[in-house]
């Protein structure tokens, strides 16, 4: 972890964030993570080599989210990845995936300061998150390792879910404290509007 | 409100996700072209009151553009297509027809 992601991340103003008593759903800032964009052929042998190397995990369907031991993998577009992973992990992850993808046209780069993830638990996520994006977050339309981009409060963001009452949400990280200011406003206690 | 399938993610779109492209199938008319060639390219729409076909961009999402068949009274969608392809597919023009016997494009 350099000097310069830790600068970054306080930058925000979010850094560390906890959300929960007096909410409906515990949201927390999960602090630096290693992201690592991807970017070319998802159908080829050297893009699944380059996954597996860096998270442990296939490459993720459409609209989908893969976790592995190593980390998470995100469907971002039909020619793009998000990879998650420890922080300390960017580096090497990103030298892994430039190693993997040598020889064919495609991309890999280093994102970690570009977007901010905010980890949401609870059983009232969906309720809280549909409140400001234009997505169908019912079990049967969202189900757990559903992935996509919307809008939420206003701003880009990519959200996906990894267990029944696990979710993250990233959006970049210029606009994180609004993010973190619009998710506290939506989950206050009381504010249940009980459609799910 | 207007919602659309992107057909290169399958994800369920609405329209404050999209970014409109406006018209379809526009013949572009370059350097080399006459004046009046030119000009119904940049300006000339057809505006219609029924079918029409246009251009969108999942901006919020994937990213990718893509076609959209519907129509402009009833916001009924005929369809979504790629935008790798000059024209309305014949899937997309069969199901124009079925639903507006008449329509002759």
């Amino acid at each position: 972890m350099s000097e310069q992601h830790a600068g970054v991340s306080a930058a925000t103003g979010v850094a560390g964030r906890v959300i929960d008593r007096g909410h409906l759903v515990r949201v927390e800032e999960a602090g630096l993570t290693g992201m690592i964009g991807l970017r070319g052929d998802l159908s080829s042998s050297q893009m699944a080599k380059a996954v597996r190397a860096v998270t442990g995990t296939d490459v993720p369907g459409v609209l989908r989210v893969e976790a592995g031991k190593k980390g998470r993998a995100v469907w971002m577009s039909p020619d793009e990845l998000l990879l998650l992973v420890a922080p300390a992990e960017a580096t090497a992850g990103l030298a892994a995936a430039e190693a993997a993808l040598e020889g064919v046209h495609a991309m890999a780069l280093d994102l970690s300061d570009a977007r901010v993830v905010f980890r949401l638990k609870g059983g009232a996520v969906a309720e809280v998150l549909a409140k400001g994006a234009p997505v169908d977050l019912r079990e049967q339309a969202f189900p757990v390792g559903t992935a996509r981009r919307t809008h939420l409060g206003g701003i880009a963001v990519g959200l996906w879910r990894l267990g029944d009452e696990d979710w993250e949400v990233v959006c970049f990280r210029s606009l994180a404290h609004h993010l973190a200011d619009w998710l506290e406003q939506a989950s206050v206690s009381g504010s249940e509007v009980g459609h799910f | 409100m207007l919602i659309l399938t992107c057909p290169c993610c399958g994800a369920e779109c609405a329209e404050t996700e999209l970014a409109p492209g406006g018209e379809a199938h526009l013949k572009r008319f370059g350097p080399g072209s006459g004046d009046d060639e030119f000009t119904g390219y940049l300006f000339e729409r057809k505006n219609p009151k029924g079918v029409h076909f246009e251009r969108w961009r999942h901006a919020f999402g994937c990213g990718k553009w893509f076609h959209a068949a519907r129509c402009t009274v009833t916001l009924e969608v005929f369809g979504t297509y790629t935008a790798q392809v000059s024209e309305p597919p014949q899937d997309i023009l069969d199901a124009i027809r079925a639903r507006r016997p008449g329509w002759e494009g």
